[in-house]
């Protein structure tokens, strides 16, 4: 394969991830600014988000910590909510799955929403694409976005502690959940999981050691997996007939 | 709240290494473990709901019993909350969904004193 087309679907897919930057550099930013509000060093925030390289979930475990739920009850919360990656994972498997196991190692560590759904798209888009040219595509995403997550980490670590009380910080991080789950409400079936998941946390909320969280979150996945079912299964249906 | 707010070294560091290796292992899972096998249907299904359902669920307790106003209900943040909800649905754009949330979150500080 010629090296100049391996080289220019990298650079289509630096291009790809730009307009996530905008994303990803506020919510980087407001990271930094709660973690060191919380009481973090500007060491344990960046060695946090680049152990993670997660935000909801890192928001999320710095939330429990706060509340000063038990260690066990974050860990399990925070990795809840990176479940998706795993489907990300699974996803990407057969476009990657015949390259050396570095690589693959390597790929697994920058999976991250947006790398995702930009080289998703791209595969779809170009199926003629050989392995190749789809790795370095999804490199190329990655190439934009994870420096100047941690970049933007660190500039918000550093002016954090200068943000007065005024400015109601404490609200950044439910907004900036409900900003991200809006979009994602795409279907009924996404619809009735955020709903059943909310109406149970609200009812189990005097549960001890937060464990109502959990029994929320998985009240909502089955909520969702099965709306999602029966819909499949009235499409077949109505197919057949 | 009376608590304590600091969060202690030691969770901490447990967190960022168990939180940091759990998630290595997620995203590595299927893509180096499973390879080309294929994943059961229903799994599949169950996963797809992880975010919508736990973000939320973490997420209302915050809205409606913030621990900044002593877990009182506030006008000011649920209506932050409900304009966000909204700007998010309606644009499927998380950047103006967070900034119509918090313009209508500081011009309501602001006007209620």
């Amino acid at each position: 394969m010629p090296p100049a087309r391996v080289n220019s679907t990298f650079w289509a897919g630096v291009r790809t991830s730009a307009p996530f930057i905008l994303v990803i550099v506020p919510f980087a930013l407001l990271f930094g600014v709660v973690a060191t509000e919380a009481g973090l060093t500007i060491f344990d925030t960046l060695a946090f988000s680049l152990a993670v390289i997660a935000g909801a979930a890192q928001f999320t475990a710095l939330q429990l910590m706060q509340e000063h739920a038990p260690t066990i009850i974050v860990l399990i919360s925070a990795l809840a909510v990176n479940l998706r990656l795993a489907m990300y994972s699974a996803a990407l498997t057969p476009h990657f799955g015949a390259a050396p196991l570095w690589i693959r190692a390597l790929a697994a560590y920058t999976i991250v929403d947006q790398s995702f759904a930009c080289a998703t798209t791209a595969f779809d888009e170009n199926p003629h694409w050989t392995m190749r040219q789809k790795l370095a595509f999804y490199f190329g995403t990655c190439t934009p976005l994870l420096p100047l997550f941690i970049g933007a980490v660190l500039v918000g670590g550093l002016i954090g502690k200068q943000i007065p009380p005024e400015f109601a910080l404490d609200f950044a991080v439910p907004i900036t959940f409900l900003a991200i789950i809006a979009p994602m409400l795409r279907t009924v079936a996404h619809l009735a999981a955020a709903l059943v998941a909310v109406v149970l946390a609200l009812t189990l909320a005097w549960v001890p050691f937060d464990l109502g969280l959990l029994i929320a979150g998985m009240g909502g996945m089955i909520a969702g997996a099965r709306v999602e079912a029966q819909a499949e299964t009235r499409i077949r249906r109505e197919m057949a007939q | 709240m009376t608590a304590d707010p600091a969060i202690d070294k030691l969770t901490l560091w447990i967190v960022i290494l168990g939180l940091g290796l759990g998630s290595y292992l997620l995203r590595f899972l299927f893509l180096g473990v499973i390879g080309n096998r294929t994943i059961p249907l229903w799994i599949l299904r169950h996963l797809r709901y992880t975010a919508v359902a736990v973000i939320p669920a973490l997420v209302a307790p915050m809205i409606l019993w913030p621990a900044a106003t002593g877990e009182q209900t506030d006008p000011a943040r649920l209506a932050a909350a409900a304009a966000t909800l909204a700007a998010g649905l309606l644009t499927r754009n998380v950047l103006v969904a967070i900034l119509t949330g918090a313009a209508v979150l500081y011009t309501l500080l602001y006007a209620l004193g």
